[in-house]
């Protein structure tokens, strides 16, 4: 077993756990949190499936950044897609067999890392051209930028220009999800790929990607507009009583 | 009028290039501590005060659920820094939403975030200091919570909720605005904003029915503590005698004459707005409100009906119910609480009313979506009812009606630059430059189709227009009531048949 394999095994179980409890424990504050008072952004849906569509349409067409700026949701549109599509993708190297319809996209795979990479430099473009978005931009919001293009850059560059082993990489990684080590391909850029990307899922529950799980417990979007028609008590508000005499 | 120079207004709106500090210096006058002490707040900076602050952040992040999302879930994608009329009317960059939200978020970051406690550098998180309180108090007051970057923003951050936060913790630490805190004080011990005492406002209103009798000739009343009126009117207290608000009173009282419906103002609730939101204290928010509930047990109505007024309608439609409810005492056919543009509509619909609209034809009208109606409550029974209701109310009052840009309406809309509990004469500069994009939308149709009047359902928005159109160059009394259009428009009774 070599050095190589035993750090990057460990690193990904650390990765992994600090991903999903991390993730899991803000998911649990954020639906624990009680939200007092109706505060949807009016015109809002009157019912809960109103508000599910409203939500469909604001994680995956980007609705309400789509009405704010045209470029931004462009760039923005374009990588959030490439990425979804190439995660998805990804899952070959985690499942024997493969599922089903993994083979269909391979077409698709021929643009998506360029697409991940064309908009992340539109809104990194952004953040130098436009000067409100450089007002705004702090260091790490480039970092993040920078973390993701590298990213997709090292992956594009394994994908066409220095293959690397994927056969021995799938079997490292179904090693690890069996308890069943193997060996890790040394490949300098599959090594800087998986290395970025562990500290990519490291950060992620201590960094703003926390906006993912964040939009579907965002009040202003997940609420239905029914205040009249059915009272709503959280928190503060579910601890008044106005029918005391007395008052409080 | 004050010598301050309105921006000029070009062929249409442009985003300006930021111009850092320009609002640095604008803040409103601090509460002095006989009237800290008279909300309940600390009369002067606590000792500790910043750690005070800090834990009060912690505390109200953790109770709600808004703030907990709406501090993490920023990615500075830019989506809002073009949408703040006050960013728009001073290019200061700190009035960009996500700046202003930075302003608290920094700290947050700081102290309850482990980025901001370990690399504090690399995520802006900064220590709370005085500069930085400073600069909260200066910048939350260039707020007017009116949402509008809260339609934009793609996880639905609102700023509105964020500036509400900052404004409870500097009270909590003893640096209060004296304006709202003023306000709080008439209306915790009179029952009104204005303070004005009971047999002032009975009096007022007899003015009013002596006006209107000799005006139209016929018997309107504007009742006030009956017991057993089957409607208790809750309107801001400026619709007492204020212009062009009072003219609107006029209007519900006509309304409510024509439709027979029998109704009551309240003098121990004879307010609508609720200061306690502007500072986002809890504890105010619901002892302001429950004065109404208090009112409409004690005089037996059957039905609470709101007057015209931006904010006080957000608290009514979208609070009340919440933090004055339940309300199993009122008559459960109705929508509870009703806005009047709803009652009014309601009787239009059914034809129970008659209007001459040509008692108009000296106005050629469009309306302002004030920001509270529009992004933060409803009307009808339909989403954007609160846009298409009063549209109808004034268009069976008026024969001419246009509408601003539709970037400037509706969800869009432009705040008027005084809501928030900004309507305070130190202000007015910023009042002046936050109202710019609304006049530069209301000058494209002045232009354009000769409109005269500018119509809407707000108390605040009222009293500004009032204040700021003549630094535009535009009349006063453009501003109107959309009430006081049915005032005019309206036939009572034989002699106007």
């Amino acid at each position: 077993m070599s050095a190589v394999t035993v750090i990057y095994a460990l690193l990904f179980y650390v990765a992994t756990a600090i991903l999903v409890i991390g993730v899991a424990r803000k998911i649990y504050i954020y639906a624990r949190a009680p939200q007092p008072l109706k505060i949807p952004t009016t015109p809002a849906p009157t019912t809960r499936l109103g508000v599910a569509a409203r939500m469909v349409r604001e994680v995956t067409v980007f609705e309400s950044l789509f009405k704010a700026n045209k470029w931004t949701w462009l760039f923005g549109w374009i990588f959030h897609f490439c990425l979804f599509v190439e995660l998805i993708w990804h899952l070959r190297y985690f499942t024997e067999p493969v599922l089903a319809f993994l083979p269909w996209m391979q077409w698709f795979i021929n643009f998506t890392g360029y697409g991940m990479v064309l908009g992340l430099l539109g809104l990194w473009g952004r953040r130098f051209l436009v000067d409100r978005v450089r007002y705004i931009s702090g260091p790490s919001d480039h970092l993040m930028l920078a973390l993701l293009v590298a990213i997709g850059a090292s992956g594009l560059a394994m994908k066409f220009l220095v293959h690397t082993d994927i056969v021995a990489l799938k079997a490292f990684f179904i090693g690890l999800m069996t308890l069943n080590w193997q060996r890790m391909p040394a490949d300098p850029l599959l090594l800087i790929h998986l290395t970025l990307v562990a500290l990519l899922m490291i950060i992620f529950p201590v960094s703003k990607l926390l906006h993912a799980p964040g939009v579907f417990f965002s009040p202003t979007r997940n609420q239905v507009d029914n205040p009249r028609e059915q009272r709503w008590v959280a928190g503060w508000t579910a601890k008044l009583d106005n029918t005391k005499a007395a008052g409080n | 009028m004050a010598d301050i120079e309105a921006p000029v207004l070009g062929e249409y709106q442009i985003i300006p290039k930021i111009k850092l500090g320009t609002m640095a210096g604008s803040m409103p006058y601090i509460a002095k501590p006989d009237i800290q002490a008279g909300v309940g707040f600390p009369k002067e900076l606590v000792p500790d005060w910043e750690n005070v602050a800090v834990k009060k952040l912690g505390e109200m992040v953790s109770e709600s659920r808004a703030l907990q999302v709406f501090l993490d879930s920023c990615v500075k994608c830019g989506a809002c820094t073009d949408k703040c009329h006050y960013y728009l009317g001073t290019s200061d960059p700190k009035n960009m939403p996500v700046a202003r939200q930075d302003l608290l978020r920094s700290v947050y970051r700081r102290y309850y975030t482990f980025a901001g406690k370990h690399f504090p550098k690399l995520v802006g998180a900064r220590d709370m200091t005085k500069d930085v309180l400073d600069e909260w108090y200066n910048y939350f007051h260039q707020c007017s919570q009116c949402r509008r970057c809260s339609v934009f923003c793609p996880y639905g951050i609102d700023t509105a909720e964020i500036s509400m936060a900052a404004r409870e913790i500097m009270d909590t630490v003893g640096q209060g605005q004296k304006y709202c805190n003023e306000v709080l004080i008439k209306l915790h011990s009179i029952g009104n904003n204005l303070g004005l005492p009971g047999p002032a406002l009975a009096n007022t209103l007899e003015g009013l029915e002596e006006d209107v009798k000799d005006d139209t000739g016929v018997d309107v009343k504007y009742p006030v503590d009956v017991k057993g009126a089957e409607v208790l009117l809750v309107t801001p207290s400026a619709d007492f005698f204020a212009e062009p608000h009072v003219d609107g009173l006029i209007g519900y009282g006509k309304v409510f004459h024509a439709a027979g419906t029998s109704w009551t103002l309240s003098s121990h609730a004879s307010e609508a707005g609720n200061f306690g939101m502007f500072i986002g204290s809890n504890k105010d928010l619901h002892k302001v409100a429950r004065r109404i509930r208090e009112a409409a047990l004690e005089l037996g109505v059957k039905r609470i009906i709101v007057g015209e007024c931006g904010h006080a309608w957000r608290v009514a439609y979208s609070f009340w119910n919440s933090i004055i409810g339940p309300f199993d005492f009122l008559d459960q056919r109705y929508p509870i609480p009703q806005h009047i543009c709803e009652f009014t509509y309601d009787l239009i619909q059914r034809k129970a009313l008659k209007f001459d609209k040509s008692a108009n034809d000296d106005k050629v009208v469009t309306f302002h979506d004030s920001c509270n109606v529009a992004r933060a409550s409803r009307m009808g029974n339909m989403p954007g009812g609160q846009f298409i209701i009063p549209r109808a109310v004034v268009r069976a009052s008026v024969n001419k009606f246009f509408d601003m840009a539709p970037e400037t309406i509706y969800e869009s809309t432009y705040c008027c630059g005084g809501g928030g509990g900004l309507l305070t004469d130190e202000l007015l500069d910023l009042r002046i430059k936050g109202t710019a994009p609304r006049m530069q939308a209301f000058k494209e149709v002045v232009e354009e189709h000769g409109v005269t009047h500018i119509a809407a359902i707000c108390a605040i928005c009222k009293a500004q227009f009032t204040k700021v159109l003549p630094y535009y160059k535009f009349p006063m009394d453009t501003i109107q009531s959309v009430h006081g259009l049915v005032s005019k428009a309206i036939r009572l009774g034989a002699v106007n048949e």
